[in-house]
């Protein structure tokens, strides 16, 4: 059976959620064989395992840390080169996707980026994306090389189908392009406690309506009470309310989560770039005529400030 | 010797108009305005206030794309770019990233660089890989989504936020760079720059120009194929309600339903 080759992200050994959503398409297409790089490499591959990884190559080394994005290409190419596989397939972030393009440069292959689905099809794997902030669909193949295919956290069930999992070292050797970029600092991001904006089952979102730093207590409120991940729009990012790293757009994260709650969001084309593929749409606006109320499943035209912490108390009490 | 910065800009459909595809499954660039990328002119900007700092700098602005393009790059002219190199080859259209950054970066040796700086990812496609593609190709540092960056001495240095942490990256000339819409507002055109604009010089180059051949580009030379592309079906029409001093517990019931509680 053809190999598919799957790049995990993981922080130092924790498997991150896409990637095991990746491999229950990997295994529509062949049998998954992981890399995973950089401290804690070992300690991913029981999960791996029980998710449909027959192999795991891993490599540790102070360059992958120490230089942007290089490095990883260059255990990348070595495990495409180990392995000869049918696919590359690796989870969309920032990062991962420069690393899969660099690959693809290197070993002659088309790219395909921000994949929302994939299937196994005559002429290769068969990807499904969304376009022009979502209100298209394609469908579309790698027509030259080994498919290279990014895929969008939430894309895909969590599937357990234990393999092996069988821990190999991947020998790596870098190349003079390697040391080019070099990182000088890096400053962890505080953790909030909250789920990861791109993996959350659930997404509450403040936009201009929140009116406030100060009043972003109330979408957390919510968003706590749900166990969800906050988001803010780019209006009330650009005022300084709420971070850029949790912001929800085109020049932000794209999110699909099961449930996206948006409140005091207008649902500008920018905003709608972000969150249109969300399963489930609700808002609160006080404008009847915003156009996110175009999008929704639920809406409710009122005041955040008196529908969000209603909404907030009738959770809590639900729950308790 | 001369800083010489090549800013890779994209002429995209305006996003706020409706966007499609057209029969060949390319976008749609005849039927929508097309304008310059709303992110590319965040790289025109940094190119601009790198270019100040500097002691002597020149900014080219580089676009593929059909003659239209030539819009984007007027406006990055009158923002105040020293010269273009515009693209325009009826063979390149369809082209894919592989393709287009391959254009690109025959165009961008033959103009000569010691800095390369793009916008974080195009507004149509929306790929954000170009940036790290390029520096593949040319073979030199990537230092990419930047929201600060500052160049001296020969170095580029700047910081990138990412999902985990923030890092401070430092990088030899020449260097690829690209900005994120965080790394500082992008000017408005003046009227005199409007004026002087129309004065720059901008050079036409096509495939033969830059040694490629048709079968490397274009929907035919390109590594990727779009089978199909369909219209979203709207979105069923929601369950509306006006807040009268129950819609927080209504929107509970309604998530409750669908159990989300």
């Amino acid at each position: 059976m053809a190999e598919i080759l799957v790049y995990v992200d993981h922080v130092d050994g924790a498997v991150r959620k896409p990637t095991l959503e990746l491999l229950t398409l990997a295994r529509r297409l062949g049998e998954p064989v992981a890399v995973a790089l950089g401290n804690g490499a070992a300690d991913t591959a029981a999960v791996l395992g029980e998710h449909g990884a027959v192999r795991v190559l891993t490599a540790e080394a102070a360059e992958f840390g120490d230089y942007l994005v290089v490095p990883k290409v260059d255990a990348l190419q070595a495990a495409y080169e180990a392995v000869s596989p049918a696919a590359v397939l690796v989870p969309s972030s920032a990062e991962n996707k420069e690393i899969a393009a660099r690959l693809a440069v290197r070993i002659g292959s088309g790219i395909i980026t921000d994949a929302v689905d994939l299937e196994a099809g005559d002429e290769g794997p068969v990807a499904t994306q969304a376009a022009f902030a979502a209100s298209y669909t394609t469908r579309s193949r790698v027509s030259k090389g080994t498919p290279v295919i990014t895929v969008k956290p939430n894309s895909a069930p969590v599937e357990a189908a234990p393999a092996a999992g069988a821990v190999e070292a991947l020998a790596v050797s870098f190349g003079a392009l390697a040391t080019g970029t070099k990182v000088t600092g890096r400053t962890a991001r505080e953790s909030t406690g909250r789920p990861e904006l791109t993996e959350a089952a659930i997404v509450v979102s403040g936009g201009r309506g929140v009116n406030g730093a100060e009043n972003f207590g109330i979408i957390e409120a919510l968003a706590d009470s749900l166990g969800a991940a906050v988001g803010a729009s780019r209006a009330a990012v650009d005022a300084g309310w709420y971070p850029h790293s949790n912001q929800v757009g085109q020049t932000g994260k794209s999110v699909s989560p099961q449930l996206y709650i948006a409140a005091g969001i207008s649902g500008a084309i920018q905003h709608r770039a972000g969150m249109q593929t969300s399963k489930t749409i609700v808002a609160v606006n006080k404008d009847a005529e915003a156009p996110i109320f175009d999008l929704v499943d639920y809406g409710v035209v009122g005041d955040l400030f008196d529908v969000v912490p209603a909404l907030t108390q009738e959770v809590q009490a639900r729950k308790g | 010797m001369s800083l010489r910065i090549v800013v890779c800009v994209k002429y995209v459909p305006d996003a706020t108009g409706d966007r499609k595809f057209a029969d060949d499954l390319t976008v749609d660039r005849e039927d929508v305005d097309g304008l310059l990328s709303e992110l590319d002119e965040y790289a025109v900007e940094q190119a601009l206030q790198i270019a100040e700092e500097a002691d002597d700098a020149e900014v080219t602005v580089l676009t593929v794309g059909p003659e239209d393009a030539r819009d984007a790059l007027r406006k990055a002219l009158s923002m105040g770019a020293d010269k273009a190199v515009h693209v325009d080859d009826e063979s390149i259209h369809g082209s894919d990233v592989m393709a287009t950054s391959l254009v690109l970066a025959k165009a961008i040796e033959k103009t000569g660089y010691d800095l390369v700086i793009a916008g974080m990812a195009s507004t149509d496609g929306t790929m954000g890989v170009l940036p790290a593609i390029l520096a593949e190709r040319l073979g030199v540092p990537q230092v990419t989504l930047l929201s600060e960056v500052k160049v001296e001495g020969g170095k580029v240095t700047g910081r990138r936020d990412g999902d985990t942490a923030s890092e401070q990256l430092e990088a030899s000339l020449p260097a690829v760079v690209s900005v994120t819409d965080q790394s500082g507002e992008a000017r408005y055109p003046s009227f005199k720059g409007i004026m002087a604009a129309k004065k720059k010089p901008v050079e036409e180059l096509e495939l033969d120009d830059l040694d490629l051949d048709e079968d490397e580009v274009g929907l035919e030379g390109s590594w990727t194929a779009v089978d199909s592309a369909d219209e979203r079906p709207a979105r069923t029409a929601g369950t509306i309600v006006k807040d009268e001093g129950e819609g927080g517990k209504q929107l509970a019931e309604y998530l409750a339903s669908q159990k989300f509680i």
